[in-house]
């Protein structure tokens, strides 16, 4: 599996999720900076957690017009599988590739800690190796993670089976207390209509090793390889 | 409201980005709150919002209209949850 991680200024998860990505596939992925314009022939693309442009104006807004998202987007409708992780993810967004908006924690606090999420559909690429429903326990670190959308569009994420995870209690019931940052429905991740573009406030990358506290994470990475590999 | 503009002025433009109706806006809260604390009394609802000022290399009040809506629908506001607002200058 050949991956590329964009690297923006103020990227700070690129490195994880470059480990996290050779671990799993035996091949390092391309660390390619965002002022770059063209891709290699790639079968996973990453935007990677941070604070890109130190959240100006809003969260992933600036990155989203660097000039490598063009590139980016354009693999994107190609059908190449992108996933974009906490701060990736608001670029997402604020590119429109994924629908709805991230906004500031309903507690206006920076959440740093566990939490755990149930996945939601495991038929996409990257979640192929979870069981449906399966319980995590996943580290997130933002924020700006309080998913929204308008109703319409929440209702179509819910009845098309976009919605990837979703905060859960320890117990895995969907009680509102495991709720961290007010998203809607508490969704911690959502899929575009073709499943190929995923988006995920929890950090997958960040439960990689023992050392990490847990290894839920690293069922996505051997997904992804065992998906895309040639 | 806009002043009188005549071409040939290089134009000043304010953009007020604010949330839309119904978005919940939590750091609007926690300023009302905060004010509560300090013993203003009476205020009600509590918006933040956004002000950019921009000098445009454009004489034609028109042409920077034009062009400060396509900022704002591109970068300036995200249209999902924020309105804008545009004022122009001299």
């Amino acid at each position: 599996m050949k991956s590329a991680v964009i690297v923006f200024p103020g990227s700070n998860c690129d490195r994880d999720i470059a480990v996290a990505l050779e671990r799993a596939s035996g091949i390092a992925p391309e660390m390619i900076w965002h002022r770059e314009t063209a891709l290699p022939l790639l079968d996973l693309i990453v935007l990677p957690g941070g604070f890109a442009f130190g959240d100006y104006l809003r969260g992933g807004a600036i990155a989203a017009c660097s000039p490598i998202m063009r590139a980016v987007a354009e693999r994107a409708n190609q059908g190449v599988p992108l996933l974009g992780i906490c701060n990736g993810f608001q670029v997402l967004t604020e590119s429109g590739l994924l629908p709805g908006v991230l906004m500031r924690n309903a507690g206006l606090k920076y959440i740093c800690r566990d939490v755990h999420v149930r996945v939601a559909s495991n038929d996409s690429v990257f979640t192929q190796g979870y069981a449906e429903d399966q319980l995590l326990r996943i580290p997130i670190a933002h924020n700006e993670g309080n998913y929204r959308a308008q109703e319409s569009m929440l209702d179509r994420l819910e009845d098309e089976g976009l919605i990837a995870f979703r905060y859960a209690a320890r117990d895995g019931s969907a009680n509102g207390d495991a709720n961290p940052n007010g998203s809607a429905r508490d969704i911690a991740g959502i899929f575009n209509q073709s499943r190929t573009v995923l988006g995920l406030m929890p950090h997958p990358e960040r439960a990689v090793d023992p050392a990490h506290g847990g290894t839920d994470g690293v069922a996505m990475f051997e997904g992804l390889v065992a998906a895309l590999a040639r | 409201m806009n002043v009188a503009l005549s071409k040939g002025e290089i134009v000043k433009a304010k953009v007020h980005v604010t949330l839309k109706t119904g978005v919940l806006d939590p750091q609007g809260k926690a300023i009302g709150n905060a004010l509560a604390a300090l013993g203003f009394k009476g205020v009600g609802d509590v918006r933040q919002g956004k002000f950019i000022e921009l000098e445009i290399d454009e004489t034609d009040p028109d042409a920077a209209r034009a062009l400060v809506e396509k900022m704002c629908v591109q970068l300036l506001a995200n249209t999902v949850i924020e309105n804008y607002d545009i004022e122009l200058n001299q």
